[in-house]
């Protein structure tokens, strides 16, 4: 107990007994002037890297990962590893790349993917976050379909496709299904395991604010759990687009506009194997654009306006 | 010098100073668990904090404090007993301070008014000047890890009072700052509390800081929490916690709280 006593220079100490009375304004300006020496010392600020550093730090050891993967695959096509109708080069993809383009399919091909793939996520978005919050919110229908939901997730959602076949036809109903079957139960998981991780002490100061009820769900308890929830939705997003393809791959109608999925089983019906990489690349690629474009700058906004992002990462 | 006039803890009320309390816990029990296999946390506490009085709340850990100040904050519902703050939901802070990151200073204040029914219009000049109240102009737009923790804590002050209550609830809201920063803020909050008349309730287990800030001193005995004396404090303030005047009655204090904690060794 001791320990207060430390020696801070102070203009009336030598009073040593009981505050001054008289020196009230003067005690006030010394607090005041300690204080704001106390918050200059203990401030942090934040420092942002340049954006060549950024470059370097961040595009470079992506771009040397693909520039090896290219020359591996470009040895194993010289070497003549297996014969080239199974193997073509990454010339002859690059070649199905620029006939695609010029045949002028190749945006809408991509756009007609996308599209799908994103109002499909966005309606998986609209019905798993309120079933996420009644889930880890209302305890009984927690114990009822929690572990439904979370198995779910393990269920490859290629094996809706037959299911959602005979229910729906073969039509974008069906595309959608297949999408929103895939994707609701990870984010409906991501937002109650971001729920479970909000500090209690939040969801007290929140009420003790009179944030209750749907007020406090708004303004304390899904701003706190937005983390785990964006990790969800970009779990979300991937498992939209896995199934997408999947449905895409499986279900064949001229009715259906031609996404990347059908293209690439097309591709394998002409036993066009460049046109196949040329397909898997595509959907990896998008699956890639449309995270880097959306989730990650969004994820790390989040991250950095609370501080949970260590500066120049 | 005797600054200190004990009173008997069975002598509630005899502080009030007329009108209406500003906090009224009546005959508090507490307790947690099935029945059969209860835990007693509070037993028949009775306690008034008078308009613009500031009480602090003393005992070791397992007495009970924190709960009390959940039960008068409305976190949670006594078991029997009663407690009334007739000026409607008291503001509480927490040791640690609670806001939340993901909104600015400013914005965290702002919060706290609206949720008080404060129209839009108002709210960013007010939480400005709650700001400039607890010393942080210049504030309002920094993230809350941006700040320091003697920073945090003002802040979560500032909230607090935007919620408009006359009533500030306190749960050791100092006790992981350093000592320095600590005496800056006892300083503060004693300003604060004079100039917005405020009816404090504040929680601690560091009998000095208890000396330091109230005007009347409250012990409670552990497990089950009971109040086991009081005492009025007429030190002028604002007091320097190393002063002479603190340290006797400290000193006094604690002798009292460690035989309360000494009879829990005996069995």
């Amino acid at each position: 107990m001791a320990s207060t006593d430390t020696t801070l220079p102070r203009p009336d100490r030598d009073t040593a007994s009981d505050a001054a009375p008289g020196s009230g304004s003067d005690t006030a300006s010394d607090t005041a002037d300690v204080g704001a020496g106390l918050d200059a010392l203990d401030s942090v600020s934040a420092q942002r890297s340049s954006l060549g550093e950024v470059l370097r730090q961040k595009a470079l050891p992506p771009l040397i990962g693909v520039l090896v993967v290219l020359a591996l695959w470009q040895g194993a096509y010289s070497l003549h590893v297996t014969s080239s109708y199974k193997l073509p080069s990454p010339a002859d993809v690059w070649r199905s790349l620029q006939d695609l383009w010029y045949q002028g399919t190749l945006l809408s091909i991509v756009w007609t993917s996308v599209w799908r793939g994103l109002s499909g996520f966005l309606l998986a978005v609209v019905i798993g976050t309120p079933i996420g919050l009644v889930v880890a919110r209302v305890k009984p229908v927690r114990t009822a379909i929690g572990p439904v939901l979370q198995g779910l997730q393990s269920l490859p959602s290629v094996a809706w496709v037959p299911a959602a076949v005979i229910w729906l036809g073969i039509n974008d109903s069906m595309m959608y299904a297949v999408i929103l079957l895939g994707a609701v139960p990870s984010i409906a998981n991501g937002l109650v395991a971001g729920i479970d991780q909000v500090p209690p002490l939040f969801l007290r100061a929140g009420r003790t604010l009179g944030a209750t009820g749907l007020t406090g769900a708004r303004h304390v308890l899904i701003p706190a759990a937005l983390p785990g929830y964006l990790a969800g939705l970009k779990q979300g997003w991937a498992f939209s687009w896995r199934s997408l393809m999947a449905a895409e791959l499986v279900a064949s109608s001229p009715d259906l506009g031609r996404g990347l999925g059908r293209f690439l089983e097309d591709q394998r019906e002409f036993s066009d194997m460049s046109g196949v990489l040329l397909g898997i690349i595509l959907i990896l690629f998008v699956g890639i654009a449309i995270e880097l474009l959306v989730f990650t700058p969004v994820e790390r906004r989040v991250l950095r306006n609370r501080g949970l992002l260590a500066s120049g990462k | 010098m005797t600054p200190a006039l004990t009173t008997p803890a069975d002598a509630p009320g005899a502080d009030a100073p007329g009108g209406a309390p500003a906090v009224r816990i009546s005959h508090v029990h507490k307790s947690f668990g099935r029945p059969g296999s209860q835990t007693h946390v509070l037993d028949d506490i009775t306690l008034d904090v008078a308009p613009g009085e500031f009480v602090t709340l003393l005992g070791a850990s397992g007495c009970g404090k924190s709960t009390l100040l959940n039960l008068v904050a409305g976190l949670d519902e006594p078991t029997r007993g009663s407690i009334e703050v007739p000026g409607g939901r008291p503001a509480l802070m927490f040791q640690e301070h609670a806001l939340f990151p993901w909104l600015t200073a400013g914005r965290n204040i702002e919060l706290a008014l609206k949720l008080a029914g404060v129209p839009r219009p108002e709210r960013r000049a007010e939480a400005e000047r709650l700001l400039e109240l607890v010393r942080l102009n210049g504030a309002y737009g920094k993230r809350v890890h941006e700040l320091s923790g003697g920073m945090r804590q003002r802040v979560a002050m500032a909230r607090a009072l935007a919620q408009g209550s006359k009533v500030l609830l306190m749960d050791e809201p100092f006790a992981a700052l350093d000592a320095i920063t600590r005496d800056v803020l006892h300083d503060e909050i004693t300003r604060i509390w004079a100039e917005r008349q405020l009816s404090v309730l504040f929680v601690t287990h560091n009998v000095r800081e208890a000396v330091r800030l109230a005007q009347r001193v409250v012990l409670l005995s552990s497990r089950p929490g009971r109040v086991a004396r009081e005492w009025r404090i007429d030190l002028p303030q604002p007091r320097r916690i190393e002063s002479t005047g603190v340290a006797d009655l400290s000193i006094e204090i604690t002798e009292e709280l460690r035989g309360e904690i000494r009879r829990h060794g005996q069995h």
